[in-house]
């Protein structure tokens, strides 16, 4: 008979310790998330009105509604879905279908995964010398969306690849077998199967863009400006740099107001995210595979 | 006649796995060949020569040739679109497309072109008949295909494949997953199906073998042993390895 080196009682105890201490740790993670929320949600919900959602600002920002950084913080996103879903589609497509294992494709692999790792200044930084000066799109949508789109490019990149590869390798098989092309099996096949996950990070890296302040803040965002933007042209006022400005630029300032706009703002990224998780959420349930 | 004809064909992997050494073989029009041998002796790598699905992996080195009809289908300038619905496939593992039973037999046929409703769902019975699995699903064709049983998604993978009207069907180990009742039913249609197709299977067992085939070829590690009519090769074979197999003394 093996004699136990402790009693099984010992051997309970330390499990139940270790239990309970990552239990411990889980819920620490947890905490802080649902403190910023309720914190937020409690100093902002009072300033939420009708004015406030949909009116323009006045008294140097002290009083009425954020509605043109709203707006405007619609359009970036909107402008860097259009240029960052196209572009990074495409290339997850080629480097997960059609790009052969070698040096050159491991080499952009590399690029991308240090693309995802830029701080988002540095982002800001170049958007502001390559399109607002040498491409002379002054501070604008433009350049703001063409910035946000580069920064979001990695995460739309590796999600859509990820999803991609996910497709079991038997469908492609199958499809060629079958006499289709390799085209009409991407096509056919395997976009539709790993649609569900391609959103979900493109949602994800556009909630990303939607709530960055530095990369906006040489390249689009005005400080102060209370119409609405007219063409892409044009400057506007964001969601995340308005935060910026009302909670340290502007003295004197009501604190329901800077805590309305990051409620109003959280709710705009939590939304997507939402969106997001029940895309992914149905989509697997409604998987064949 | 021969449909297909094989010449002097060596094929070797990159990473030096499962490797042909110069086959020689004719496959007869309206008959079952059978490719029967231990594991990782070219059978599967014969197969998927037929209808070039070997393009998909890491092949090094290929010479010889394959007459299908008198064409080398190792040609560059074969259509292999065109070849892969001539010479169907239908793999170990039931892989059903992530869609209904019926998009999932006319899947070869829209990808081909064909968009005529009527010659469609005619393709789908036709298929499901040949393939003895219309009284199974005939009222719930358009539910996912994936809900079938596994003995059911094997002959749907055999219909589908027929929906093409291919000349030759390749089918390799396709009942190994199968309990001996799908199993029967997918030996009894290949009887019936060496009619009007050529028929080339990669058995999942010897007992397969002598039940199924008409004309039997051993492989082992990469060579043609030998290759006969079914009542010499599993009654009275020629080479000693080929005895020894048979008579289960190695497997």
């Amino acid at each position: 008979m093996i004699k136990a080196t402790s009693t099984s009682t010992t051997r309970y105890t330390t499990q139940r310790i270790g239990f309970g201490l990552l239990t411990a740790m889980t819920l620490f993670t947890v905490l802080p998330i649902l403190a910023v929320v309720i914190y937020i949600l409690v100093l902002g919900t009072p300033a939420i009105n009708g004015e406030f959602i949909s009116g323009f600002p006045r008294e140097g920002m002290r009083a009425g509604g954020i509605w043109p950084a709203i707006v405007g913080t619609f359009y970036l996103t909107l402008g860097t879905a259009i240029f960052a879903v196209p572009l990074g589609i495409g290339a997850a497509i080629y480097l997960s279908e059609y790009a052969p294992e070698n040096r050159w494709t491991r080499l952009i692999r590399i690029a991308i995964i240090n693309l995802a790792g830029i701080p988002s200044v540095v982002y800001g930084l170049f958007g502001l010398g390559l399109f607002v000066l040498f491409l002379q799109f002054g501070t604008s949508i433009l350049a703001g969306s063409l910035t946000l789109s580069i920064m979001t490019l990695p995460v739309i990149i590796s999600t859509t690849e990820e999803a991609l590869r996910a497709v079991p390798q038997a469908f492609r098989t199958v499809s060629i077998s079958l006499g289709a092309t390799k085209w009409q099996t991407i096509r056919r096949i395997v976009l539709p199967q790993a649609l569900p996950g391609t959103l979900t990070g493109v949602i994800l890296g556009l909630e990303r863009a939607a709530g960055e302040t530095a990369p906006i803040l040489f390249t689009v965002a005005a400080f102060f400006l209370p119409r609405l933007p007219a063409s892409p042209l044009d400057a506007t006022m964001a969601l995340p740099y308005h935060l910026f400005v009302i909670s340290t630029q502007v003295p004197g300032m009501p604190v329901k107001i800077q805590y309305g706009t990051a409620l109003v703002l959280l709710a705009f990224v939590l939304g997507m995210n939402f969106i997001a998780t029940t895309i992914r959420s149905r989509a697997r349930a409604r998987r064949q595979w | 006649m021969n449909k297909i004809s094989i010449e002097n064909l060596t094929l070797h992997y990159s990473d030096g796995t499962e490797s042909l050494r110069n086959i020689t073989m004719g496959i007869p029009a309206n008959q079952i060949t059978v490719l029967f041998g231990p594991a990782g002796g070219g059978k599967s790598s014969l197969l998927r020569i037929l209808n070039r699905l070997n393009d998909l992996a890491d092949v090094t080195y290929l010479n010889g040739r394959v007459l299908l009809d008198e064409e080398d289908i190792l040609s560059p300038k074969i259509d292999v679109i065109n070849l892969r619905r001539r010479v169907g496939m239908v793999f170990a593992r039931p892989v059903v497309l992530p869609m209904s039973i019926r998009q999932n037999l006319t899947y070869g046929l829209e990808v081909a072109g064909m968009k005529d409703r009527y010659r469609l769902d005619e393709a789908v019975e036709r298929s499901l008949q040949q393939a003895a699995l219309w009284n199974e699903v005939q009222d719930r064709l358009d539910d996912p295909a994936i809900a079938l049983s596994g003995g059911q998604q094997q002959r749907l993978c055999l219909a589908r494949v027929l929906a093409l009207e291919p000349e030759v069907i390749l089918l390799d180990e396709p009942t190994s997953g199968l309990d001996p009742i799908s199993t029967g039913k997918v030996e009894e249609s290949l009887q019936e199906l060496k009619k009007t197709y050529t028929i080339v299977l990669v058995p999942h067992s010897v007992q397969q073998a002598a039940r199924t085939a008409d004309f039997a070829a051993f492989f082992l590690q990469g060579e043609l042993i030998e290759y006969a009519a079914n009542k010499i090769l599993f009654t009275n074979p020629e080479n000693q390895k080929t005895e020894d197999y048979v008579e289960g003394r190695f497997g």
